[in-house]
């Protein structure tokens, strides 16, 4: 996918001027957020079991290497095949030779992040194929053609009105004067295209939410039962997963998966978990000929060892996203690429390159909410802080922003100086406010006084205040 | 240098090796893998069986799914076609193919014209066992195999499934511990193991809850005494 | 839980944090009676600026270290270090021990200062064992949490307390009060279009509540919030806790004009006033 990350600034203050958006931002705290709150409050185990989860993948990943071999070898056994993939590039040509070898037509897919990072979509259509997103979020917006918005809700910035519009535009065989006003016709309408879809295709794409060394299985997570169907009645079943995937055991699946659910929708569990091991065995009765799991890194690999390792603990629940006052500003296409909101701001550098998502760790207040509710406690302020560091050594800072702060750390370090300085700026801005208590605008403060009025500081320091005044005090005293 | 090995060889740089694990750590990871152990289960569905079972019954239809408890098995069919026809639905069923369905007595009444095997398109019901059930979320545990058609889970608009009370298990984890057991005793992984929460849903037009999204619309659990089970009477 | 208790008046270093100081002196004074009242010396060691947040959340750790080395000099002979800021606090006590990690020299030092260092509420309830201070407004007011007070620090109830205590005071709580205000230190400047519809947020949460009076720990958030209210026109006003809590509230509320020669100059102290408000007239005696 072509990321517009480098045009964050602009993307954000588009997001904000366009009042559907804003509309369809506002029912996340009342949605998502209380849901989370209210699973996780009803288990008195939730806090712990976010330790156990943040252990179990910190294990998992101390050996990444020896689970993504057990893995592979586990396919293996149980009929299966693993595609290693360095990039997306690969990933592509990987799926595209898996899908020529049935001489595919429709092929249907379960939502996947992974598959949105290597744009299989445009790059099947662009070999003749017809790609066909079932979740129904993902089919609203391939109808839209436009990047999903939120890694779980991918049409979370969508109203009904613009559905409506994409079924009208699409689906063109039905009777033009029908109604879809309630978001039941909707869901029903896409029900009946989906079903002939999923009959029609010969290869099911889905993502995995955990790919299980112990076994070779992938795991899938669904309310609605498409990633079932998808992997189900077509010949070929297609896993694309990244490696940081892969966990020990089933076991350690439950334990995730008890973390997951609540801090993704807050459910106690989702409708359909789906582990899948191989293809169909010879006496079952149905289910896919050939199971392939595409294992793609983009990066991953190289972000072991480095303080970014922590982020490869996440599940993807997108909780961070749902509690980011940034994200809930601006929502998901503002970050311009696959992943967004905090858990974007910290992978999306580490695989696309800073250079071009560097905006997006910067965009935050490091309020910290995030790193409060994820799931695998990942420190996300902290380690979108640590690009800002790799970006002050590279020089990257706007100039007069990078000199100003040199100023004010060395004024700092400064008492005497800071002093005398602050002193009088503080008593000119005083001044400045001619008596009003405000400023309407101030040097360097443009950002600010757009907006607001800066308050003035009230004339003299606490400091110069306060030694006078001990001063006073010890004239007078006895 | 293939892609496996370069990407393989990326992780243990960062992990400060430069190759493999050790073949003595290799092994203890290895019996890590053999030996699963559980980690942290909470305490709401280590309780006894009884109790098991309301909780069972209790988050099942918290997902939305409707749960009917019968004594006997002889009672299933007609628990079925009432409630086929207590929401207006054919009693065409296609049925899984599966052994312990069989001892259902389903032509007593004749009141329900069952088909075996794989759904069609056209198949409105659909009717299955299940391989054990987790009281903590409500979950049935479905396993694929020649008994047990995966497609049968999703096609049909309602899927009615029969339950024992002694396949309700605690947590997940027990779940797979019968799942081992049952590995061990017939060899191999079933194709699919299917946790099933409820019916089919979606929220994803303006976050509004709808039934029936591309799975059924409707689960129905016919839950069976299991009078000789320990406790469960 | 109270660590003071064996301990009758311990001292205590005020680090004013460098908004205050510049901007909000009485906030700073405010601080000063609050701990007083609570038995604390209190001492303001000079010299003292910045935390060095600033720094440390743009990526220059090395000037942030710089910066906390010298804050750690400073203030590592007293028995408590106070902030009347969850922010600057949370400076200290979360993240200089994670700026020295590894460093032999410092680090222990700095979990040593971070381990005595404390945001004021917090201080005077968690440590000094207050549950009340002994002051009146007849007001409504609404707090508004500060991100760093509330998830670094933990704190949440301690103002809370406090503020029951006042004698007429009644508080109604914000609707989304844990949600960032959008200040963010450079975040506000950098991001102004974001940061403004985050405030925007705050402030009609805040005027929904129907109260005369939004408080918070932070002097950030509070310029913040205020600034945008004054510009939306509200007649709601805004101060920092510890105004309240202290009885100070002579002073005009943040961005309000000062009363006629009531701007303090260099040299004057605040005109002392009538009690509750005014420094304490106990201040003498103690600092002599």
């Amino acid at each position: 996918m072509q990321s517009t990350s480098p045009r964050f600034r602009e993307n954000a203050g588009e997001a904000l001027r366009d009042a559907s958006l804003q509309r369809a931002l506002r029912n996340i705290p009342t949605g998502f957020i209380k849901k989370r709150q209210k699973a996780a409050d009803r288990m008195p185990e939730f806090e712990d079991l976010r330790d156990a989860a943040r252990d179990l993948k910190n294990r998992t990943l101390a050996n990444l290497d020896f689970y993504l071999e057990e893995f592979e070898s586990k396919v293996v056994a149980n009929g299966g095949t693993v595609h290693w993939c360095s990039n997306a590039e690969q990933a592509r040509e990987a799926i595209l030779c898996i899908c020529r070898l049935v001489g595919a037509e429709t092929v249907t897919k379960g939502k996947s992040m992974i598959g949105e990072e290597i744009g299989i979509n445009d790059f099947l259509e662009e070999n003749g194929m017809t790609p066909v997103e079932t979740d129904l979020g993902e089919y609203i917006i391939q109808l839209r053609k436009e990047p999903p918005s939120h890694i779980i809700a991918p049409a979370i910035h969508v109203n009904k009105e613009q559905v409506a519009e994409a079924f009208f535009e699409a689906h063109q065989d039905l009777d033009a004067d029908r109604n879809l006003d309630q978001p039941t016709a909707l869901l029903a309408e896409a029900r009946g295209k989906l079903r002939e879809r999923f009959l029609a295709a010969d290869v099911g794409i889905t993502g995995a939410n955990f790919l299980i060394a112990e076994t070779g299985s992938s795991v899938i997570v669904t309310n609605e039962g498409n990633g079932d169907l998808t992997q189900i009645l077509p010949r070929i079943h297609i896993a694309i997963a990244s490696i940081e995937k892969v966990v020990p055991t089933l076991d350690d699946a439950s334990t995730l998966l008890r973390v997951l659910t609540r801090s993704a929708t807050g459910q106690e569990a989702s409708v359909y978990t789906t582990f899948s091991t191989g293809p169909r065995r010879a006496e079952d009765p149905d289910g896919p000929e050939q199971f392939h799991v595409v294992l793609l890194d983009n990066g991953r690999s190289e972000m072991m060892g480095t303080e970014f390792q922590e982020m490869l603990r996440c599940i993807r629940c997108g909780a961070c996203l749902n509690h980011c006052p940034v994200y809930g500003a601006v929502g998901g296409h503002a970050y311009g690429w696959v992943y967004p909101g905090p858990m974007g701001a910290v992978l999306t550098p580490s695989l696309i390159g800073v250079d071009e998502a560097g905006h997006l760790p910067n965009a935050s207040t490091f309020c910290g909410r995030c790193e409060e509710v994820c799931p695998v406690r990942i420190p996300l302020p902290k380690l979108m802080r640590h690009w800002r560091e790799l970006e002050f050594r590279k020089g990257n800072p706007a100039i007069r922003f990078r000199y100003g702060l040199k100023a004010w750390a060395l004024l700092a370090r400064m008492p005497w100086l800071y002093r005398r300085i602050m002193g009088l700026a503080m008593h000119t801005l005083a001044g400045w406010a001619r008596g009003t208590g405000v400023l309407q605008k101030a040097p360097l403060a443009g950002g600010w006084t757009a907006h607001r009025d800066m308050p003035a500081p009230e004339g003299a320091t606490f400091q110069n205040q306060w030694r006078a005044h001990v001063a006073r005090n010890r004239d007078s005293g006895t | 240098m293939d892609t496996r090995d370069r990407i393989l060889g990326h992780i243990r740089k960062g992990l400060g090796r430069s190759g493999p694990v050790s073949s003595d750590e290799a092994a203890a990871l290895r019996a890590g893998l053999a030996n699963p152990k559980p980690n942290l289960v909470p305490a709401r569905s280590q309780v006894d069986r009884f109790d098991q079972i309301e909780l069972f019954v209790a988050m099942a239809e918290e997902a939305a799914a409707t749960v009917d408890r019968v004594g006997r098995l002889e009672d299933v069919p007609k628990a079925v076609s009432s409630y086929l026809a207590s929401q207006n639905l054919p009693s065409d069923i296609v049925m899984a193919p599966d052994e312990s369905l069989d001892t259902i007595p389903w032509d007593d009444r004749g009141m329900l014209s069952i088909r075996r095997g794989v759904p069609e398109p056209s198949d409105e019901v659909g009717l299955s066992a299940t391989f054990s059930a987790i009281a903590e979320t409500g979950s049935l545990m479905v396993t694929s195999g020649p008994h047990h058609p995966s497609s049968l889970n999703l096609l049909p608009d309602t899927h009615v499934v029969v339950v024992r009370e002694d396949q309700i298990v605690g947590a997940q984890e027990d779940g797979w511990v019968r799942l081992r057991k049952s590995v061990e005793e017939n060899g191999g992984l079933p194709r699919t193991v299917l946790f099933i929460t409820g019916p089919s849903r979606s929220a994803d037009i303006e976050q509004t809850l709808l039934m029936g999204a591309h799975g059924p619309r409707r689960l129905h659990i016919v839950l069976v005494e299991s009078r000789d089970s320990d406790g469960g009477a | 839980m109270t660590k003071a208790a064996d301990q009758e008046s311990p001292t205590v270093a005020l680090f004013v944090t460098c908004l205050v100081d510049l901007f909000r002196p009485t906030v700073g004074f405010a601080a000063v009676k609050l701990l007083e009242d609570a038995g604390c010396r209190v001492e303001v060691p000079a010299a003292q600026t910045c935390c060095g947040q600033p720094a440390f959340n743009s990526g220059d750790r090395k000037s942030a270290r710089g910066i906390a080395k010298s804050v750690i000099k400073k203030f590592e002979s007293f028995d408590y270090v106070v902030a009347p800021s969850g922010s600057c606090g949370g400076m200290i006590i979360k993240h200089y021990p994670e700026l020295f990690e590894g460093d032999e020299k410092w680090e222990a030092r700095a979990e040593a200062l971070a381990a005595r260092t404390h945001e004021l509420t917090s201080f005077l309830i968690d440590v000094m064992g207050r549950r009340a201070v002994d002051t009146r407004l007849s007001a409504t007011c609404t707090y508004h949490d500060s991100c760093s007070s509330l998830r670094e620090l933990g704190v949440k109830e301690q103002p809370r307390t406090l503020l029951n205590s006042v004698f007429g005071l009644e508080l109604k709580e914000l609707e989304q009060t844990e949600v960032c205000c959008g200040f963010g230190g450079t975040f506000c400047v950098k991001y102004p279009e974001i940061s403004n519809a985050m405030v925007s947020k705050k402030a009609s949460h805040a005027e929904a509540t129907g109260a005369e009076m939004l408080l918070a720990g932070d002097l950030g958030c509070l310029f913040n919030i205020a600034g945008k209210l004054l510009r939306n026109g509200s007649k709601m006003d805004v101060r920092h806790v510890a105004e309240v809590l202290a009885g100070m509230t002579d002073t005009p509320p943040i961005g309000r004009p000062p009363r006629r020669g009531d701007i303090p100059v260099e040299g004057g102290a605040k005109k002392a006033s009538s009690a509750p408000t005014a420094i304490p007239a106990g201040h003498a005696a103690r600092d002599a």
